[in-house]
């Protein structure tokens, strides 16, 4: 049961962390979407693994969260945004996308050497949970640098929050106001996101950040 | 009730006074209110501390449970912060009851007001605050209500400018004085003084953090090279603030130093006397010299604040030096001196503020070369003030004689000491001490001349009047007290006893016990001073003269006009002004401190335009020590202020990157 228990929890962490790279390379907002919705569901399911390891029930109801609001909500409310933006069109990459998976190899490696140094003595599983959610985390800040749009940087915050759901359904006794707290402030940032995306848009029709800047260099 | 709980109640009822001058400040009852409740508070706080000094026995301690968790906020009232207790609140009641007249002619009260009881009570909090968390944050708070009462008057001319160099300097000052309750506390972190006291830091580590607290105390208290921002807030502040400011906060920064180089630092190293004498030299030398040149009345005190503060440190240097080689006595009388000083300076810094302000009433004018002949228009206040500039330049039988006199016997102690730095520099500090105590009488014979004798060189000097008379009372009490410690200064001396025995471990023989109110500071054969001889033969002498004039000159008394060489010219310009009064010693001095130039416009034969006289002084100080620092701070200001303007993407790779290389400074630590 232990080896079991390990391996698939193994699998979904690490699903996780593919799903953070596949994102890093779509091109599109809608299939970036998707990825992310994906990736939700992936964490959904790894967090009701954890609870069933673990036997710790309340860990089903952050399962359940997870599940509702990031892969079905929040991504819903994304797509309506791109449909009433009007954007559905290319993503910009800054960085080309070998040096950004190159970037993002680098990035989990650190992660798991990080891990393997301040952990080493810890349960394999904690620590390969720990290592994965940090790899999301990373990766989540990573696409937030490399792209343009707003509402991908948005995707990048939300891929990040993943890993932090991550992270905290792995550690054991976590107690579940703490994740529902975190789910409802992920629900918070994307009202306000999304306010402040509608406002970007009214006011520069685009949703491109550098817009920010070129405004606000007028007045330095 | 222990003391410093009553103490503390003080502190709270000033503070509540502060509160509740905020509301009642723009009414005509506020003034009355905050200056007659800091009157009774101060009067109050003094009694306690003098009977703490005079009659306590092992300090009364408190601990409240604020402040950091572990340590908790300690009082306690021992016999040296009772004695600067007495000092500062002895200024304050002054400062209080000569508001009650002069803060009639304040046009913004609400500015003042609310501050003055929030001054009061950060500097008694300080003074008895028992660990360095509550230490550092009365300290604060005592520098935050001082700024604020500095800035009172912010639109007036540079006072903008003197508020912000303050706030600066009180900030690198608290900051110092941080690292020196750091280095003394080490790494377990023994906040409260009782454990520092009991285990003392290492050598090292104690000179680092005496260094520290020289330069933390040392900034607030004015000595040189970190006293840039004394002459500039000082004046800028209201007239008894100005006292204040003087008269107390400068001697509680002293405090600070005492406390941490006599209690808390361990056991004493003599080298550490050095950087000491020498600063405390400077400081006078340079304070008097600057006192000499300028020519705004209130910066003449406010040099003269630096210069005694040098003194002070000098005598504190000397008693640093002595405790080092195990020479008591010589410690106790150098510690003794030093801490009258601190007491007598107190007294008449405050008068001659308050005699400053009363000109600034009558007058409106601080600038020497505007006023004259006041003493005509207010001849209270031109005597007061004489007493006050007499009681400064250490002219027996006053106050300041007694304590300086007793810092030059200090000195000639010093060759007892083994160490041959030592045995060199003592005497150099003590003519160096000789020379400053000669300049600032020269200083005062000038910041009394030329304002209150000669003829007005003003139309608001000849308009004078003289001020009220509780300003008049107040200025009257100081200095009846400078003549009664000038004639009692064996009794003076006893009452520090307690004080000294703190600091040092013993003290001086019992002076009042002498017939005929002798001191005898080290044995009667050596030296010894007696106030009352000298005030007797004095006010004899005088009377003597006056009955020879009006008995025996003659009776054909005949008014007619000075000689005036020829040049009958009824323009008071024509008068000494007061650079040509201090143009012999800025010719010999000028070029050591200052950038002195002078610019003679003298129109050729035959032209009608008048010849222009032009005098600029620059500070040495400031363009070597201060504009370099100001020119690297301002660089790096303008490089840091692009990371103000980045992309929201680059922001985000700052924070990214950031994380990544504390990342991989974790992974690769070994």
């Amino acid at each position: 049961m232990k080896g079991l228990a390990f391996d698939v929890s193994h699998l979904l962490a690490g699903g996780l962390v593919l799903l953070s790279f596949v994102q890093l390379y779509q091109n599109r907002l809608y299939a970036l979407l998707n990825v992310y919705s994906l990736q939700a569901f992936v964490l959904a399911l790894s967090v009701a693994w954890q609870a069933f390891v673990q036997d710790e029930s309340h860990l089903y109801v952050t399962a359940f969260i997870a599940f509702l609001f990031k892969a079905i909500v929040v991504p819903t409310a994304l797509h309506r945004v791109i449909v009433q933006l009007g954007i559905q069109r290319d993503v910009e990459n800054v960085v080309g996308v070998g040096p950004t998976m190159l970037a993002g190899l680098a990035l989990v490696a650190l992660a798991e050497v990080v891990m393997l140094r301040i952990a080493g003595d810890a349960d394999v599983l904690a620590r390969e949970d720990l290592a994965f959610a940090l790899s999301v985390v990373l990766l989540g800040l990573l696409m937030m640098v490399v792209r343009r749009n707003a509402v991908s940087m948005v995707v990048g915050f939300m891929s990040l929050e993943n890993g932090l759901i991550l992270a905290a359904a792995g550690a054991k006794g976590m107690p579940l106001v703490v994740e529902i707290s975190v789910a409802f402030s992920v629900l918070v940032a994307l009202v306000v996101i999304g306010v402040f995306l509608f406002r970007i848009s009214e006011t520069f029709a685009t949703v491109d950040a550098e817009a920010l800047d070129s405004f606000r260099d007028g007045r330095r | 009730m222990n003391g410093a709980a009553l103490c503390l109640a003080g502190d709270a009822a000033l503070l509540a006074l502060a509160v509740a001058g905020a509301p009642t400040s723009a009414r005509p009852l506020g003034r009355p209110l905050v200056y007659g409740g800091s009157l009774v508070l101060s009067l109050a706080l003094l009694a306690v501390a003098a009977e703490a000094l005079l009659f306590g026995g092992p300090g009364a301690s408190l601990v409240l449970p604020l402040g950091l968790p572990w340590v908790g906020a300690r009082f306690s009232l021992d016999a040296l912060s009772a004695f600067f207790l007495v000092v500062v609140n002895l200024s304050a009641a002054a400062a209080s009851l000569y508001a009650l007249g002069y803060g009639r002619h304040e046009h913004d009260p609400q500015r003042v007001l609310p501050f003055f009881p929030a001054f009061l009570a950060g500097m008694n909090l300080v003074l008895v605050a028992a660990d360095a968390y509550t230490f550092l944050l009365s300290w604060e708070f005592m520098s935050l209500a001082s700024w604020a009462l500095v800035m009172a008057h912010h639109r007036d001319g540079q006072n903008a400018r003197a508020g912000y160099v303050y706030l600066v300097m009180a900030s690198f000052g608290t900051f110092a004085l941080l690292i020196a309750f750091a280095l003394l506390a080490g790494l377990d972190g023994h906040f409260a003084f009782e454990a520092i006291r009991a285990a003392p830091p290492a050598a090292t580590v104690a000179i680092l953090a005496l260094v520290a607290a020289l330069v933390g105390a040392g900034s607030k208290a004015g000595l040189a090279p970190l006293h840039v921002w004394l002459p500039l807030a000082h004046p800028a502040a209201p007239s008894h603030v100005s006292a204040l400011m003087s008269g107390a906060m400068t001697k509680v920064a002293v405090y600070a130093f005492i406390r941490i180089a006599f209690d808390l630092a361990g056991p004493p190293d003599w080298r550490f006397s050095i950087p000491v004498l020498v600063v405390g030299a400077a400081s006078g030398l340079i304070g008097v010299l600057q006192a000499l040149m300028d020519a705004d009345l209130k910066r003449v005190l406010a040099y003269s604040t630096i210069e005694n503060i040098g003194l002070i440190f000098v005598g504190l240097g000397l008693a640093y030096a002595f405790r080092a080689s195990g020479l008591d006595a010589a410690a106790a009388l150098a510690m003794t001196a030093a801490l009258l000083h601190v007491f007598n300076h107190a007294l008449f810094k405050s008068l001659l503020f308050f005699g400053s302000g009363a000109v600034l009433t009558a007058t409106g004018e601080r600038r020497l070369n505007r006023l004259g002949g006041l003493l005509n228009r207010m001849p209270a206040t031109g005597l007061f003030m004489l007493v006050g500039a007499a009681a400064i330049s250490a002219l027996p039988p006053l106050n300041g004689f007694v304590s300086e006199w007793m810092i030059l016997q200090a000195v000639l102690l010093s060759p007892a000491l083994p160490q041959w730095t030592l045995k060199i520099l003592a005497p150099a500090v003590g003519a160096s001490v000789a020379l400053t105590a000669a300049l600032a009488a020269a200083c005062f014979v000038r910041a009394f001349g030329i304002p209150f004798l000669g003829r007005p060189r003003s139309d608001a000097a000849a308009k004078a009047e003289e001020v009220d008379r509780i300003s008049l009372a107040a200025m009257g009490g100081l200095a009846l007290l400078c003549l009664i410690f000038g004639i009692f200064p064996g009794q003076a001396i006893d009452a520090l006893r307690a004080a000294v025995d703190q600091a040092i471990g013993a003290h001086m023989p019992t002076q009042s016990s002498i017939a005929w109110l002798s001191i005898e500071p080290v044995a009667a054969s050596r030296s010894s001073y007696n106030g009352l001889l000298v005030a007797l033969f004095i006010a004899l002498s005088a009377i003597m003269a006056a009955t020879i004039i009006h008995r025996f000159a003659t009776a054909a008394l005949r008014r007619a006009p000075a000689w005036d060489c020829g040049f009958p010219d009824p323009a008071p310009n024509t008068q000494y002004s007061a650079e040509s009064f201090s143009q012999p010693v800025r010719r010999v001095f000028g070029r050591i401190a200052f950038t002195p130039e002078e610019r003679i416009d003298m129109p050729r034969p035959g032209e009608t335009r008048a010849a222009y006289f032009d005098l600029r002084l620059g500070d040495r100080i400031w363009t070597t020590g201060y504009l370099p620092i100001l020119k690297v701070v301002e660089r790096a200001a303008t490089l840091l202020n692009h990371l103000q303007f980045l992309t929201i993407r680059q922001y985000l790779s700052v924070v990214f990157g950031a994380l990544v290389a504390l990342l991989v400074v974790l992974a690769s630590w070994p």
